[in-house]
């Protein structure tokens, strides 16, 4: 459908070249504020945008100063800490939670699943604002708004539809006769659970815990409010760096998460693969 | 299993580490330079004599007042001393959230005696607030407009003329100091101003010169916004808190130049929240003694252009820390600087704050 | 068969087939209710509950019967429309309460919950709460009227009565700019408006950037459908990059690009299409928040629309070619229709998205771009008004569930697939 055959038509031929370079300026919009961040922050001056020594690829106009700054500036560095204190603790209690839930509802005969099922989503459909202002005014109450916990409760709870849905998905192609098989093969159903269940959902398990981590490592919402100076993330310090604008710091910061979320998408893909490989799927 | 339980007990180990730390010290300003200085004159020298204490810096004093409330709420005050305005101290103060504090007991002396209450005479506006330093909303303007033909604004109202100045200016997005500078171009005599502020006629007349030039505006809503917005020629005029613009102008060597004319004097302090464990309590008064003492508010104005609160440190302000210039002629108490200015109205504002800011903020939203 | 009616099947230990069957399925239940109870109670306590809560103090007003119960008891009394103030015994009962409320500091929270209602009325307990203190014993009506004449203001008695009750629909008419008046109820004076505009205006820049997203990420779902599995891995890569990038790492790159010293701005003053004194203006307003929100949205209405569109199998078009249309009827006619429910999934999700939104409006909205989400962040932290941020984040998460219903007709929950 998408080769050109040899018999198409000068508006055929035009359309076919035509659409294709309206999708690469779409592809283009969609990639290049992200890929032109990264050169930015090895800007020598602190500007936010290209010198003209940059352009002419002078080396002086490079520096790594930015990423120094980052490494060796105490708030910079405090908040990198908290955010790798707060996130990889809700993304367990996420996985944790969800894994067995979503375990739960995919079994044959659950009650009232989907109101349950509404309500463990809900989470990832109500509005972060109203979710963060909520946590605001009763977290307060019960004495968490500005503590650690808090805010791991906060982005745990935030995670979990994730967990849900992922492992849920690898449920549902899940072949039951398996389980017979391994019944009719003496074990009981916790060894089934572990030798027989548990491979097949892992990918989904795994995927389920990176959404819940970056949904973790990446929200400033809900942490601005339930957080005090304590658990200061990195995107609040972004955030605020961002409303004040003071140093392309900021740059040298988003250019290593650029790098982490790359990391993160080839994990991800990598394990897709793997799941469409051990279940005789392959591309094409 | 074996890496979930690695995590867990990693976790749980740092947790406890972060719990386990001696005397933090919790201490809310508003970031940028002033909280460098802050740093610089106050902490660093109290940190090196008590080596124990662990100073946390928290940059939300813009939001002190709601965190304060829903700390209070909560029943889990994590701030130990808050650097305010005065007129959030005032409200802080009355609705028990801020501590009073008897300066002749809980400050220090100036070093030939004087009375810490009389040191600081006229500005202490309130019972809670112990103030640090006189500052002024004003000015900065770009020096290398070619719009304008080689003038300078040099007069307040300079700043509403599109005609002869043309470009974006910033003002900050509330209505204090905003409203008045409309009414005095409106053509409002200085001394009417509040008597004309308080009638529907009058907000209705500083909301319409506000008008003509909204459309020219970006709303600033942090101190070091302003300066960026200049740097980067995003606007051409624009208000801030005069120790912003001396870092632009003097430490960063920006084509800037201050418009003192009409500059609001305000102060800023420190309160300290109710609520405190006893020891916390103790820890913080002891360092408020040392931070407010003649030598420390001399040794801020190093940093950036602030005038020190108390009259005994005015003689001790010397010259920059790091450019080795004199700060004198920088601070806005400067006879040079200072013909035309105004006093914040703390009385007037903390009746009024509330009804012309919902105002304000629904002619923003148009 | 005739004797099935006297013979009841029955298991191995002899109890009743439907008994065993129904205790197995009860078995069942428990179990899978025991997987997920943990979970559930984990997601009722800290998040459903917080939504009750704020739904609480969306009408809450305790304040003003805990701060003055004097006062309110003895307005019980006094008919609001009489067009008299209140008598001396009112005054006295005002005396007595404003004694406590000072000394316990409270009198100034009332004034500023009153202020929201009815203007002047945190300068008037302000005041009082100085004087009162001092007042003697005897007629309080003429001392309360000589520290501030507004005691005799009919007004603030009517507000002080309508707000009595410990729950209150003011915050909700608030958030629809009305307001309780003596007459009824009415829209707030023109300069006092913001809200409906506001939720207008959300809707509108909402509509707008799922509008946008349609017609970029139609055709790029097209293509990635159209190409063969390998190449459209390839380029998926480039739609799930920015899905998996941090949202702050976006806006910060928005930021910088539509300065009007951004980089836009210098390559094309570069290229010579604007002068130096003409750069556009692309941050700070509507047009930032628009194109930076459709580029972080995008992504959520081309995964849908790929995954509909990839059910689509190709021979339809084939065979309408076949047939002698040409490609504009055969896309037109056969090939669009059964993308729709993909258009519907992609709009509905990006829309519920967009007019939640908060942190990109904050940063590149400027005043003219910000969303109703911002405001509420504002009462929040700086004006205090909760009982009013309260209010229109409900309507907020109602005007939201009423799309996730409908997202849920069309697709179902269970069919949501994330990449």
């Amino acid at each position: 459908m998408s080769d050109l055959p040899a018999y198409a038509s000068t508006g055929q031929r035009l359309w076919y070249y035509g659409f294709r370079i309206i999708c690469g300026l779409i592809f283009f919009y969609l990639i290049f504020p992200i890929l032109v961040i990264l050169p930015l922050s090895f800007n020598a001056e602190d500007f936010f945008t290209f010198t003209k020594a940059m352009l002419a690829f002078e080396p002086a106009g490079y520096s790594l100063k930015h990423y120094e700054d980052f490494f060796t500036n105490p708030d910079w560095q405090q908040a990198l800490t908290n955010s790798f204190l707060i996130a990889p603790v809700a993304t367990i209690l996420a996985t944790g939670f969800g894994t067995l839930a979503a375990i739960g509802l995919s079994q044959s005969h659950v009650p009232f699943r989907s109101a349950i099922m509404a309500i463990l989503i809900s989470p990832m459909i109500v509005p972060l604002i109203i979710s963060a202002a909520g946590m605001y005014f009763f977290y307060s109450r019960i004495g968490l708004q500005g503590t650690y916990w808090g805010v791991v409760l906060a982005h745990a709870a935030l995670g979990t539809p994730f967990v849900i849905i992922t492992v849920t998905a690898t449920l549902v192609g899940f072949d039951r006769s398996l389980v017979r098989a391994a019944a009719s093969m003496g074990a009981n159903p916790v060894t089934t659970f572990f030798k027989v269940q548990m491979p097949l959902i892992i990918p989904g398990v795994v995927s389920g815990a990176l959404f819940a981590f970056i949904t973790s490592f990446d929200e400033v919402v809900v942490v601005l409010f339930l957080g005090s100076a304590g658990q200061k993330t990195l995107p609040w310090q972004m955030f605020t760096g961002l409303r004040e604008q003071i140093s392309p710091t900021i740059l040298a910061v988003a250019s290593l998460m650029v790098a982490i979320s790359i990391v993160l998408l080839t994990v991800l893909e990598l394990l897709r693969r793997r799941s469409e490989r051990m279940r005789g799927l392959t591309p094409g | 299993m074996k890496l979930k339980t690695a995590i867990l007990a990693g976790s749980a180990l740092a947790l406890f580490s972060t719990a386990a730390m001696a005397a933090d010290m919790t201490l809310v300003s508003w970031g940028g330079a002033y909280q460098a200085s802050q740093k610089a004159a106050y902490t660093d020298p109290y940190v090196k004599m008590n080596p124990d204490i662990n100073v946390i810096w928290d940059e939300s004093s813009a939001e002190a007042v709601a965190k304060l409330r829903a700390m209070n709420e909560a029943g889990n005050v994590t701030w130990d001393l808050v650097d305010v305005v005065a007129s959030d101290a005032i409200r802080l103060c009355d609705e028990g959230l801020a501590m009073p504090i008897d300066p002749d007991t809980d400050l220090a002396a100036a070093p030939d005696g004087t009375s810490a209450s009389e040191d600081f005479g006229d500005l202490l506006v309130s019972e809670c607030f112990i103030p640090q330093i006189v500052y002024s909303t004003t000015f900065g303007y770009r020096t290398d407009v070619d719009e304008w033909g080689g003038k300078t604004p040099d007069d307040i109202c300079d700043v509403f003329d599109l005609e002869a100045f043309p470009g974006k200016r910033s003002l900050e997005k509330r209505p204090i100091n905003n409203m008045e500078w409309a009414l005095l171009c409106d053509g409002v005599a200085k001394d009417e101003v509040y008597d004309v502020l308080e009638t529907e006629e009058g907000q209705a007349r500083a909301f319409a010169k506000l008008d003509t030039i909204k459309d020219q505006v970006v709303w600033w809503s942090a101190g070091a916004e302003t300066p960026q917005l200049l740097a980067d020629k995003e606007v051409v005029i624009g208000s801030t808190y005069n120790g912003r613009l001396f870092s632009l102008i003097e430490e960063q060597k920006q084509p800037v130049a201050m418009l003192w004319d009409a500059q609001v004097f305000d102060l800023d302090g420190w309160i300290i929240p109710t609520g405190l464990s006893d020891e916390r309590l103790a820890a913080v008064k002891e360092f408020v003694k040392f931070a407010t003492d003649t030598q420390r508010l001399a040794d801020q104005a190093k940093y950036i252009s602030y005038g020190p609160a108390r009259k005994s440190s005015a003689p001790l302000v010397g010259k920059h820390a790091d450019l080795g210039i004199d700060m004198a002629p920088h601070m806005p108490t400067d006879p040079a600087n200072a013909k035309n200015t105004f006093l914040y109205n703390y009385e007037w504002w903390a009746d009024y704050r509330d009804d012309i800011d919902a105002k304000f903020q629904a002619w923003l939203a148009k | 068969m005739s004797e099935a009616s006297d013979t009841v099947l029955t298991t191995q230990d002899g109890r009743p087939l439907k008994a065993s069957l129904r205790k197995a399925l009860r078995r069942e239940k428990m179990r899978a209710f025991l997987l997920i109870a943990p979970l559930l109670v984990f997601v009722i306590v800290t998040f459903v509950a917080p939504i009750v809560d704020m739904l609480l103090r969306s009408v809450e007003n305790g304040i003003v019967e805990e701060t003055l119960p004097e006062t309110v008891q003895a307005l019980a009394s006094w008919d609001p429309s009489s067009g008299q103030i209140p008598d001396e015994a009112i005054f006295a009962a005002l005396a007595a309460d404003l004694k406590v409320a000072v000394a316990e500091k409270t009198h100034t929270r009332l004034g500023s919950r009153l202020n929201y209602e009815e203007t002047g009325m945190s300068s008037l307990f302000r005041k009082t709460g100085r004087r009162v203190q001092r007042m003697e014993e005897g007629p309080y009506k003429e001392q309360f009227l000589k520290v501030d004449e507004d005691w005799g203001d009919l007004a603030v008695w009517q507000t002080l009565k309508r707000f009595s009750p410990p729950y209150t629909a003011g915050y909700y008419l608030a958030a629809v700019d009305a307001q309780q008046t003596p007459d009824g109820i009415k829209m707030k004076p023109e300069d006092e408006r913001v809200y409906l505009l506001l939720f207008g205006r959300t809707l509108f820049l909402s509509i707008m950037i799922t509008v946008s997203c349609l017609l970029l990420g139609y055709p790029i779902a097209f293509l990635l459908a159209a190409l063969p599995l390998r190449t459209s891995n390839l380029l998926m890569i480039l739609v799930l990059l920015p899905f998996w990038t941090s949202l702050l790492v976006r806006t910060s790159a928005w930021k910088v690009l539509l300065q009007q010293q951004g980089v836009i701005n210098d390559f094309l003053v570069w290229v010579g299409v604007v002068g130096d004194a003409n750069r556009l203006v692309m941050i700070n307003n509507q047009t930032g928040t628009i194109i930076a929100m459709t580029h972080i949205l995008l992504p959520f209405m081309i995964l849908p629309l790929y995954s509909v569109m990839k059910t689509i199998s190709p021979s339809y078009v084939r065979a309408a070619k076949s047939l002698g249309a040409t490609d504009w009827t055969a896309f037109w006619r056969v090939y669009f229709p059964q993308s729709v429910p993909g258009i519907g999934a992609g709009a509905v999700l990006v829309f519920i998205l967009a007019i939640g939104y908060y942190i990109t409006p904050e940063l590149v909205g400027g005043t003219s771009g910000i969303f109703i989400s911002n405001r509420i962040a504002y009462h929040i932290s700086s004006s205090l008004n909760w009982g009013l941020g309260a209010a229109l984040g409900t309507m907020l998460l109602a005007a939201v569930l009423i799309l996730f219903i409908v997202y849920d007709k069309i697709v179902g929950i269970d069919n949501v697939k994330l990449g």
